[in-house]
């Protein structure tokens, strides 16, 4: 009986992990948090530190709420929930600052803009309030790497085709001999970003992964 | 650091430049949502552009007057979603006692204001350029009239994107972020203005 009880919770786990990645992901299907997503994508680099921030917010965040969701007042929660994240986005952004500075430079305002994510505050309301803290950790692993994920699939596009070449962390993985002589650089400043985006979403509901409107 | 940069800089910088939407992808929510149709996208621009400069203007005088004194500049994430989620509360409840066709108007896009990114953004903006309080109050109305603009120039395009022929996966968002990439190509002419 107890063995039954621990395969179905270990189950429900990797269902909620999984949901954020493909399901719900938050980018292309519910498409949420798209300043980030737009912002920082014009490398590699920037997207795998603003995924990382975003996934030790949330799940710092999904923690504490829900632990403290039986003693939170439903009049308040909205305020209550804002004060939390903002305070670990504030723990985040001191130890980018004291730690990366390089990262902490070119996110920058965009890190503390974490707060006004509407991921992070769609998921404390949605699920971390009414959900155990074990499936609020599946939860916020799920909608974080699935949020990553799609900003990853965003900023190697936008890379390639605005610089010529792909690094990660200063290693050259490739470059592409004619492109990377003459980047079209359109790609890695602010309309490319609108465009490489506008064409995801519309190459996903073609595909069929996304439902057309 | 900048604090000898003239208020006509900062306002034509803010407006045109370093648009909100376009150059700094701050505000895309209501961007996308509310511009289907003009009528709103006016009163929503209208909303920010309030919300932008009170918020501007109470968060400029705790920076300046609370946080710099004492040291706590760290914190200024905190205070300010905290001050800004309570003058949207208070915005609201005057326009609802003062002015009931002003609240019919603005009323739904209030409540949405608190989490656009728009607000916070233009508040943190202030603050890590160093602007005094008269600077702050300029860049936020620059801010707000420039996110305003393009609002009102999406819906028209918008509008006429309804009755167009456009493939299938294409319709809807997709193809409204690629007209705003391309209205973003425009604006990036602005950038040699100053």
């Amino acid at each position: 009986m107890n063995q039954l009880k621990e395969t179905t919770t270990g189950k429900k786990f990797w269902v909620e992990f999984a949901k954020g990645i493909i399901i719900t992901n938050p980018v292309f299907v519910l498409v949420l948090g798209l300043c980030p997503t737009l912002a920082v994508t014009s490398s590699i680099d920037n997207a795998l530190g603003m995924g990382a921030g975003v996934i030790f917010v949330l799940l710092g965040s999904n923690i504490i709420i829900s632990l403290i969701r039986k003693i939170t007042p439903a009049m308040v929660r909205i305020p209550v929930f804002i004060v939390v994240i903002a305070t670990f986005v504030t723990i985040l952004s001191l130890v980018f600052e004291a730690y990366i500075p390089p990262l902490y430079e070119s996110l920058g305002i965009y890190l503390a803009l974490i707060v006004v994510n509407c991921i992070i505050l769609g998921r404390a309301e949605a699920f971390a309030q009414k959900s155990s803290v074990l499936y609020s950790i599946a939860d916020a692993l799920g909608i974080g790497i699935g949020f990553t994920i799609s900003l990853l699939i965003v900023s190697f596009f936008r890379e390639i085709l605005g610089t010529g070449s792909l690094s990660v962390f200063g290693f050259t993985l490739f470059s592409i001999p004619v492109l990377s002589e003459t980047p079209m650089a359109f790609f890695i400043m602010p309309p490319g970003a609108f465009l490489v985006l506008g064409l995801l979403l519309a190459l996903f509901r073609w595909l069929g992964v996304l439902k057309n409107e | 650091m900048n604090n000898s940069t003239s208020l006509i800089t900062i306002f034509i910088g803010m407006v045109l430049i370093n648009n909100m939407v376009l150059a700094k992808f701050l505000g895309l929510c209501p961007f996308f949502g509310v511009s289907k149709k003009l009528s709103n996208a006016i009163s929503m621009g209208i909303a920010v552009t309030l919300v932008m400069l009170l918020a501007s203007l109470a968060t400029s005088v705790i920076y300046n007057y609370i946080l710099v004194p004492f040291n706590v500049e760290f914190m200024n994430i905190i205070i300010y979603i905290v001050v800004i989620a309570s003058l949207v509360q208070i915005v609201e409840i005057t326009i609802r006692r003062t002015n009931i066709l002003l609240y019919n108007a603005l009323g739904i896009y209030l409540p949405l204001i608190t989490t656009n990114c728009a607000v916070l953004g233009i508040t943190i903006i202030n603050a890590s350029a160093g602007y005094s309080i008269l600077q702050s109050i300029v860049s936020a109305t620059g801010a707000g009239v420039g996110f305003t603009l393009v609002l009102i120039i999406m819906s028209g395009i918008r509008e006429r994107l309804e009755v167009a022929e456009i493939p299938k996966s294409m319709r809807g968002l997709p193809v409204a972020f690629i007209t705003a990439a391309f209205l973003a190509l425009a604006f990036m002419g602005f950038g040699g203005l100053l």
